[in-house]
C-alpha cells in the first residue's frame, strides 16, 4: 500500500451574483499508509470542503489526489466516510448496515456473516445486532458507522466530526475505540474535528488550517495517539506537553477568529 | 334550537360529571403531576369518556327529535298530536247566530283514516269532522254542510269564544286554527318537537332499511354491489394512478429534465380539484366504468407523484453520499436508499389519495352511475327516501374510515422506521 497523495489542490466556488469563495487554495499532503491525520481549524477554513473532495463527492477546480498510484475521481469503497450523524440506513437492521457494503459487492453470505459478527464484536455491539438502529444511543449508532465503514476493508477512511454530537463520557470511550481500531487495523485515517483536545488526542499528524482562502497553516507530528494506544486517555491528557500544545494551538485558532472578526468589521 | 341548546346542556352537564368522578378516582401518573398543562400540547390527551358520550349524544337526540322507539317514552320530545280534538265555532248570518263543534281526528300519515261520524247536533250550524295527517294541516268548510253557508252571509266570527277575523289564529287544545282570508279555518295540529320521517327518520327506520337493502337491494343491485363497486373504482383507480405517479416522482426527483418538463404539469394539475374534472370525463368517457377510473386516476396520480417527488428530495445527502463511498452502484442506491427513505412519505401520499379518490367517487357518483354508493343515495334523494340516504351517508363515512384506518395499519407495519431518520 502506498498511501494517499494530495497535490495543489484548490476549490473555488463562483457565486451567482459574481465573485467568488477560494474555498482551499493550494493544499498538498502526503500520507503514508497506516497514517492517523486530524485536521482542526475554525469553521470556514473549508476542512469540510477538503474531505469530500477525497472522498470524491466535490470535483477540485485543481489539482490532483493520487491514492494507490491511481487517481481520485468519484466515490469508491476504497474510501470509506463516517459521517457525524444521521447517515445509517434507519430502515436496516444493526447487521444489514454493517452488512451493506459487503451486500453491495455481491460477497458469500457465509463471508459476509463472519466479517459482519467480528466487526460487532469489535464495537461492542453484538447483543443489539438484530436491533434497528433508531433503538441505539447516539454513541451506539457512531460504532454502528464505524464498524459499517471497516466491513468494506477502505484504504482510507475518512471521518467527518464522528464524535462531535455525543456527550463528553461517551465520547472519550468513542476516542479510545477509534485509537484501538486505527492499531488494530492499520488503516489510513483522516479525521476532522472542532475540538483541540480530540484533535490532538487522535492525530499522530495533525493539520490546523486557516481560513480565506482555505489553506494548511501549521502542521504537527504528535506523540499522544501512540501513547493513547494502550492507556487510558485521560492519564495522556494530563501529559504536560499535551497542555502546552492545547494551548499553542487554542491560542493559534483565537487568533485566526479575530483575524476573522477583524477583517469582518473593516469590511462592513 | 331546542336540540342544540339540549346539546349544549349535555356537554356542560358531561364535563362537571366526569370530572367530578375522574378526582375521586384520580390516578397520579407523570401527566397527572404537570402543573402546566394549559398549552403544553403532550399534556393533551383524548378523553375517551368524553368520546363516548359525545357520539352518546348525537344518538339521544337523533332518537329524542325522531320518537325513536329505542328509547323510553319520556326522554323523547314532545311528539305531534295524535288522537282527536274538537274546538268550537259561531258562524253569523245576518243576526242569526249559531254555534257548532268541529271534531278532528288526527292520524298517524301512513295510515289514512276517514273522518268520524258526528251527529249533526241541533240549530242551523250543524256539527263538522275531519281527519288530518300528523304534521299535516287541513282547510275545512265547516259551512259545507250548514243551513247556511257563505253563499247565504254566514261567516265565522268566533272560535272557541274568541272573536276572530280572516287572517287571525286561535290556540285550540289540540293546535291552532287560523281563518283564512276567505273565512274558512283551518286546522293546524299540533307539530311538537319531533321531526317528520321523511326529513330525519329515527334511527331503528334507517337500520331496518339498511337489513332491507342489504336482503333486497335497490335499484337492482344489492347494498353490496353498490359498495363494491365504488371500492372498485377506488382501488383501481388507485392503483393505476400509484403505478403511474410514483415512478414519475422518482423521476422528477432524480433528474433535472424529468423536473423541468413534468413541474408546470404537476403543479398545474395538483391544485385542480378532481370534481372539476367529472364533466370533460364524461364527455370523453361517459358515465360507465372507464371514465370514473380514469377520473380516480387522475385524482391519485398527482398527490402521488408529488410525494414521491418529496420522499426522494427528502433523502439526507448523507446517507446517498455514505451510499456511494461504501460502493453502492446508482441502482443499488435507488433501491437500498432511495426506494426505502422515501416509503414513509409515499406511505403518507397514498393515504391523502385515498381519501381524495373515495371522495371523488361518491361525487362521480352522485352526477351519474348505474350502480354506486353516491348513486344509491342520490337516486333515493329524488325520491326522499331519507333513510336510505342516511344509511348511505353513515356507511360511505365508515368505509372511508376504514379505509384510513387500513393505510395507518399497514404504514405501522411496512415502515416502522417513519419520522425516525
Amino acid at each position: 500500500m502506498s498511501g494517499l497523495s494530495i497535490q495543489n489542490l484548490s476549490m473555488r466556488f463562483d457565486l451567482p451574483g459574481g465573485g467568488h469563495v477560494q474555498a482551499l487554495q493550494d493544499v498538498s499532503l502526503d500520507l503514508k499508509a497506516g497514517e492517523l491525520l486530524s485536521v482542526l481549524g475554525p469553521s470556514g477554513c473549508g476542512k469540510t470542503t477538503l474531505l469530500n473532495i477525497v472522498a470524491g463527492f466535490l470535483a477540485p477546480t485543481e489539482g490532483k489526489m493520487i491514492l494507490n498510484e491511481h487517481e481520485i475521481n468519484g466515490p469508491d469503497a476504497e474510501r470509506g466516510m463516517v459521517f457525524q450523524q444521521g447517515a445509517l440506513f434507519e430502515w436496516m437492521s444493526v447487521r444489514e448496515n454493517v452488512g451493506f457494503g459487503p451486500s453491495m459487492k455481491g460477497m458469500p453470505k457465509r463471508e459476509k456473516v463472519e466479517i459482519v459478527d467480528h466487526l460487532l464484536d469489535v464495537v461492542g455491539l453484538q447483543d443489539f445486532k438484530e436491533k434497528a438502529v433508531y433503538e441505539l444511543s447516539g454513541g451506539m449508532q457512531q460504532r454502528v458507522a464505524l464498524a459499517r465503514c471497516l466491513a468494506n476493508d477502505p484504504d482510507v477512511i475518512l471521518m467527518d466530526e464522528p464524535l462531535g454530537a455525543l456527550d463528553a463520557l461517551t465520547r472519550e470511550k468513542m476516542q479510545s475505540l477509534v485509537l484501538k481500531l486505527w492499531k488494530e487495523t492499520g488503516k489510513t485515517i483522516i479525521l476532522i474535528t472542532h475540538s483541540v483536545e480530540e484533535a490532538l488526542l487522535l492525530g499522530e499528524r495533525l493539520l490546523v488550517m486557516a481560513p480565506r482562502p482555505g489553506r494548511i497553516h501549521k502542521e504537527y507530528r504528535l506523540p499522544f495517539a501512540e501513547m493513547g494506544v494502550g492507556q487510558d486517555l485521560r492519564e495522556v491528557k494530563k501529559n504536560p506537553e499535551f497542555a502546552e500544545r492545547r494551548e499553542e494551538i487554542l491560542g493559534m485558532i483565537w487568533d485566526m477568529e479575530e483575524e476573522i472578526m477583524g477583517r469582518t468589521e473593516a469590511a462592513s | 334550537m331546542i336540540p342544540f341548546l339540549i346539546y349544549v346542556a349535555i356537554f356542560v352537564v358531561a364535563f362537571f360529571v366526569v370530572k367530578t368522578i375522574a378526582q375521586r378516582t384520580a390516578i397520579s401518573d407523570y401527566g397527572s403531576l404537570k402543573t402546566v398543562t394549559f398549552g403544553d400540547e403532550s399534556a393533551v390527551t383524548p378523553n375517551r369518556a368524553a368520546s363516548i358520550i359525545s357520539i352518546l349524544t348525537i344518538f339521544l337526540l337523533w332518537g329524542m327529535f325522531t320518537g325513536s322507539a329505542l328509547l323510553p317514552k319520556f326522554l323523547h320530545a314532545p311528539g305531534p298530536f295524535e288522537g282527536t280534538g274538537t274546538f268550537e265555532y259561531t258562524a253569523q248570518a245576518g243576526d242569526q247566530t249559531d254555534t257548532a263543534t268541529v271534531t278532528v281526528l288526527v292520524h298517524p300519515i301512513d295510515t289514512p283514516t276517514d273522518a268520524p261520524e258526528v251527529a249533526p247536533g241541533d240549530g242551523w250550524a250543524k256539527d263538522d269532522s275531519t281527519a288530518i295527517g300528523m304534521w299535516r294541516t287541513g282547510l275545512l268548510r265547516v259551512d259545507r254542510n250548514d243551513e247556511l253557508g257563505r253563499n247565504d252571509g254566514a261567516v265565522i266570527t268566533e272560535i272557541n269564544g274568541q272573536a276572530v277575523q280572516p287572517g287571525d289564529s286561535v290556540d285550540v287544545d289540540f293546535g291552532t286554527v287560523t281563518i283564512s282570508d276567505k273565512g274558512t279555518p283551518n286546522i293546524q295540529p299540533s307539530k311538537g318537537w319531533q321531526m317528520e320521517p321523511i326529513w330525519l327518520p329515527s334511527p331503528e327506520a334507517v337500520v331496518q332499511r339498511v337489513g332491507e337493502i342489504a336482503s333486497q337491494g335497490f335499484r337492482g343491485s344489492t347494498l353490496w354491489e353498490h359498495l363494491g363497486y365504488s371500492l372498485f373504482r377506488v382501488i383501481v383507480g388507485f392503483f393505476f394512478g400509484a403505478l403511474v405517479g410514483i415512478p414519475l416522482g422518482y423521476a422528477m426527483g432524480l433528474s433535472n429534465w424529468f423536473r423541468g418538463w413534468f413541474d408546470p404539469i404537476v403543479e398545474f394539475m395538483r391544485p385542480v380539484p378532481p370534481l372539476a374534472l367529472i364533466p370533460l370525463v364524461i364527455i370523453w368517457a361517459g358515465i360507465g366504468e372507464t371514465g370514473k377510473i380514469i377520473l380516480l386516476f387522475l385524482a391519485a396520480l398527482w398527490i402521488m407523484a408529488i410525494a414521491a417527488r418529496s420522499g426522494v428530495s427528502g433523502v439526507k445527502i448523507s446517507k446517498v453520499h455514505a451510499a456511494y463511498s461504501l460502493g453502492a452502484s446508482k441502482a443499488q442506491i435507488m433501491r437500498h436508499v432511495i426506494v426505502p427513505n422515501s416509503l414513509p412519505e409515499i406511505f403518507t401520499g397514498a393515504r391523502v389519495a385515498m381519501g381524495v379518490c373515495w371522495g371523488t367517487v361518491v361525487a362521480a357518483e352522485l352526477v351519474a352511475a348505474e350502480q354506486g354508493a353516491g348513486m344509491m343515495i342520490m337516486v333515493a334523494s329524488k325520491f326522499q327516501n331519507t333513510d336510505i340516504v342516511i344509511m348511505g351517508i353513515i356507511l360511505i363515512g365508515i368505509i372511508g374510515f376504514g379505509i384510513d384506518m387500513l393505510m395507518r395499519y399497514a404504514e405501522k407495519l411496512l415502515v416502522p422506521w417513519k419520522g425516525k431518520g
